[in-house]
């Protein structure tokens, strides 16, 4: 497992029906491209997040493929709408088998 | 004479389309809802400047990357915070304790300190750098190694310091016992250095607004720091932005944490008395 891998996230609590709301995702992660060679001159592993998803109750609102180039600390921002309350569940896949998760619960009113 | 008028003209087509794309803007910063102050009048010691009012780096990035600064949760500095907080709790070192065992919570202990640095410690006679304070406690009171002068945990935990003092305006005292190397910074502000014989304030009082090749020229002043930068995806330290800055001229450069840097880094730091502290900013 990768160290210092921390998922965030920051969504509203709550929402009335049908809004649109903004949400903010950032996983803390070095994100190792696979092309880089350490000072030995032998290649250091790949080792990214190639996954993220955000489901909400169940249905997807973001599925996302993840590749080499992108940067450490990878961050999302996108809207969803919001039709009923439940639950915002943020998923990460880590190449090395780990998964992340977070949940977050948005209310109605 | 027509000759003078036409090189008028010449030069006032260049200038305008430059002065409308190169200007600083007029944006507000606000960072979690908090208003900074990111323009202010000169420091009495700045009047023979040629700046006509003293000017947050802020105000030289484009929109996306100032939007960056304006939430925690988009400020990449951050993420170095929350490793800060985790090492200031962390026992180090063959005394036992933590920064925490004596400065208990940085919220509270820390306020204010940034905005006074770099500043006079009487006990030792010398003038310190926030960053030689937080290794002169690892050593002498933690029995702890002192980290490198601009490495990341160095730059995670003065970013820690700096939050805590963040909307404070910048105070550093430029009299009394400091004013020797005060001096000694300004001298080294405004003396060329290397083949491309530039001193700071050629860029960054004489062109700031200007474009150095791709660059937005800022006044150069350090509020911001510890610095968060695009380009290498994490935070950089006052030393580290003059250690680049020096070599850039194709001179020599001083080493990060020695003499003239301090120095240096007291007179830019009160180039900038009565901006707010701002660290950690994000710029490109």
């Amino acid at each position: 497992m990768a160290d210092g891998v921390k998922p965030r996230v920051k969504a509203p609590k709550s929402a009335s029906a049908g809004e649109v709301v903004t949400i903010k995702t950032l996983i803390s992660h070095k994100m190792e491209s696979g092309q880089r060679k350490n000072k030995d001159g032998s290649v250091i592993p790949r080792s990214i997040i190639n996954r993220f998803t955000c489901e909400f109750n169940g249905t997807s609102v973001i599925d996302v493929k993840m590749e080499p180039a992108i940067s450490t600390n990878p961050y999302f921002e996108f809207e969803a709408t919001i039709p009923e309350a439940g639950d915002l569940k943020f998923t990460w896949y880590d190449d090395d088998g780990s998964v992340y998760e977070d949940v977050k619960s948005v209310a109605i009113g | 004479m027509k000759f003078k008028a036409l090189t008028a003209i010449a030069a006032l087509m260049v200038a305008a389309p430059a002065l409308t794309f190169a200007d600083p803007d007029d944006d507000t910063l606000t960072i979690n809802g908090e208003e900074m102050v990111t323009k202010a009048p000169l420091p009495a010691h700045l009047e023979d400047s040629l700046l006509p009012e003293i000017m947050s780096g802020w105000h030289f990035r484009n929109d996306d990357t100032q939007a960056m600064e304006m939430d925690d949760f988009d400020n990449p500095g951050m993420l170095a915070v929350e490793d800060a907080m985790v090492a200031w709790d962390t026992v180090e070192g063959t005394e036992g304790k933590s920064c925490a065992s004596c400065h208990e919570s940085a919220e509270d202990s820390m306020k204010g300190v940034r905005a006074v640095y770099p500043k006079w410690n009487e006990e030792a006679g010398e003038v310190r750098t926030l960053a030689m304070q937080i290794n002169h406690c690892r050593t002498e009171n933690m029995g702890a190694e002192a980290y490198k002068y601009d490495s990341g945990p160095m730059a995670a935990m003065e970013a820690l310091i700096a939050v805590q003092s963040r909307g404070m305006p910048v105070n550093v005292a430029i009299d009394g016992p400091v004013a020797e190397t005060w001096e000694q910074g300004k001298e080294m502000y405004y003396t060329r250095f290397g083949q491309l014989d530039l001193s700071c304030a050629s860029c960054h009082e004489e062109n700031y607004g200007n474009m150095i090749r791709a660059d937005h020229l800022s006044q150069g002043q350090v509020n911001g720091f510890p610095t968060y930068r695009l380009k290498n995806a994490r935070l950089n330290t006052v030393h580290g932005r003059f250690f680049g800055c020096i070599r850039d001229t194709r001179a020599e450069s001083f080493a990060p944490g020695s003499p003239e840097f301090v120095a240096l880094e007291l007179y830019v730091a009160s180039r900038g008395n009565g901006l707010s502290v701002e660290g950690p900013s994000v710029r490109n």
